[in-house]
């Protein structure tokens, strides 16, 4: 395959940016997004110049790590993580757009890369357990139901790549702190903190500078994890439990 | 010296209890709450909606029933309220509910706008129209509430302006080609932001779940739907000359 790239070039923040086009060649349709790209950076390397940055790190498209935005659309025209797109969704000849993410909380650090440190101080004001450390507790002492069980796996599948942000109009973080936000407060473990995390963690939110959710379902669609929509309703839904408990 | 206690003091603060700001502090200060203030307003504003319109359509019972009906809306409430008053009550709310749902929108747009300084370079279309337009289309109704008030209720713009005749005062209305298109063009605009608005408040008040969706979905649509019909019922019969 033979492709004309257009990717965002930023020598690193506060630095100015833009598109550059790059023509590729030797594509095979079996390689994932990254390995083009990779393919790309070997020659600019052997002809002197500055390899595209981007983050990646397992490739197996449970870690999070990679994410771009693909012709308008974060991790590209299929639900997966960028490093599972393959090249076979393309066509030989097409000029394809490659974009960071963009939010204002997530500032591009270089090229593809963005600091996506704002949800680890979402996470860090609430998304986690007050668990007694040691050994591990005995299976049955706190039963789950199943359903509960599912449900707080359905959310708990969320890699934090930042999709969610990167698709909203709004650049908003509501999807992934909603999926935090449920996982754990439907399961007793998550109980005692149940009120605290959801006003923390909305809190913590707000104050990265994601927008408000406008409801336009644009997170959902591009959530390669498939964290339902339904997660945001439920967040809102502890949020004003929380507010009029006066959370203690 | 003991260099460990200051360390101790620390500690034994951030384990009290923290004190948080009033529900209603924490309501307005989040985008969260600030999005419960919308639909709260929006609910509220949709309800008179609905009954507006069902008054509406007393008019193809003619102007008897039509001025009595606007006549009986005054006395609500005898003898425990006074002429009006229930009226005036009514005023008040939905007038707090637009400002409330007004400002709410301005400062949640503008945080919005904000949270994604540099565009993409690859555009393309998001979301559906309804989603879309719910801004703008937030503003025109704006801009149509106080043209409406004007003309039909302080009768300042209509070409009759007669009080206490509500019935020929419309009908004077709408024999204008431009108020007929005014008020088409802000209905449709009306069932666009009911359409996305109603789901999306549910969505905000934490009503949804995946079983109740396509039912609330539905029953958007079909709110939007009948409100924009039962409204431009009542220009296009007189335009048609169904009612005179």
């Amino acid at each position: 395959m033979r492709l004309t790239l257009r990717i965002w070039r930023q020598r690193g923040p506060e630095r100015p940016g833009a598109m550059t086009t790059y023509e590729v060649d030797g594509i095979s349709e079996d390689m994932s997004f990254l390995e083009m790209l990779d393919t790309l950076n070997e020659r600019l390397i052997l002809e002197g110049d500055e390899p595209v940055a981007f983050d990646h790190d397992c490739r197996e498209g449970i870690c999070g790590a990679c994410g771009m935005v693909i012709n308008g659309q974060a991790h590209g025209p299929e639900r997966t993580t960028t490093c599972q797109l393959h090249m076979r969704h393309f066509a030989d000849g097409d000029t394809i757009d490659v974009e960071p993410w963009r939010a204002a909380a997530f500032p591009v650090v270089k090229d593809l890369v963005v600091d996506r440190s704002a949800f680890d101080r979402i996470i860090g004001s609430g998304g986690y357990v007050t668990a007694p450390t040691g050994s591990a507790p005995e299976a049955h002492a706190t039963p789950v139901p199943k359903p509960v069980a599912d449900t707080a796996f359905e959310h708990a599948e969320c890699i934090g790549c930042g999709a969610c942000v990167a698709a909203c109009p709004n650049g908003s973080a509501m999807l992934f702190t909603s999926a935090k936000v449920v996982h754990l407060n439907v399961l007793p473990q998550g109980a005692p903190e149940r009120e605290s995390r959801v006003l923390d963690m909305v809190a913590a939110m707000d104050g990265e500078g994601f927008g408000g959710c406008t409801n336009t379902g644009e997170c959902a669609l591009a959530c390669p994890k498939g964290v339902p929509l339904q997660a945001i309703a439920t967040m809102n839904r502890e949020f004003l439990r929380a507010t009029r408990k006066g959370a203690r | 010296m003991y260099p460990a206690l200051p360390t101790v003091c620390v500690m034994a603060l951030a384990t009290r209890t923290v004190r948080r700001p009033s529900p209603l502090a924490t309501l307005w200060r989040s985008t969260v709450g600030k999005k419960t203030v919308m639909a709260v307003t929006g609910v509220i504003m949709l309800l008179f909606l609905v009954v507006h319109m069902l008054g509406n359509l007393k008019i193809f019972f003619g102007s008897t029933d039509f001025n009595g009906y606007a006549h009986w809306l005054r006395t609500i409430g005898e003898p425990a309220l006074h002429y009006s008053w229930f009226l005036w009550i009514t005023r008040v709310v939905l007038a707090a509910s637009v400002a409330l749902h007004a400002v709410s929108a301005y400062q949640l747009s503008r945080r919005d706008l904000a949270a994604r300084p540099t565009a993409y370079a690859h555009r393309r279309p998001r979301a559906s129209y309804a989603t879309r337009t719910m801004r703008w289309g937030g503003v025109i109704l704006g801009l149509f509430i106080v043209w409406h008030l004007l003309d039909l209720t302080t009768l300042t713009v209509n070409p009759r302006g007669e009080a206490g005749h509500p019935y020929q005062n419309v009908v004077a209305d709408f024999r204008n080609w431009y108020a007929d298109v005014v008020y088409i063009v802000a209905m449709l605009a009306l069932g666009l932001h009911v359409r996305h608005g109603f789901w999306s408040a549910a969505q905000t008040l934490g009503a949804n779940n995946a079983r109740r969706d396509s039912a609330l979905k539905f029953t958007a649509n079909a709110l939007a739907l009948v409100l924009t019909a039962g409204f431009i019922a009542v220009p296009v019969s007189v335009m048609t000359g169904v009612v005179s």
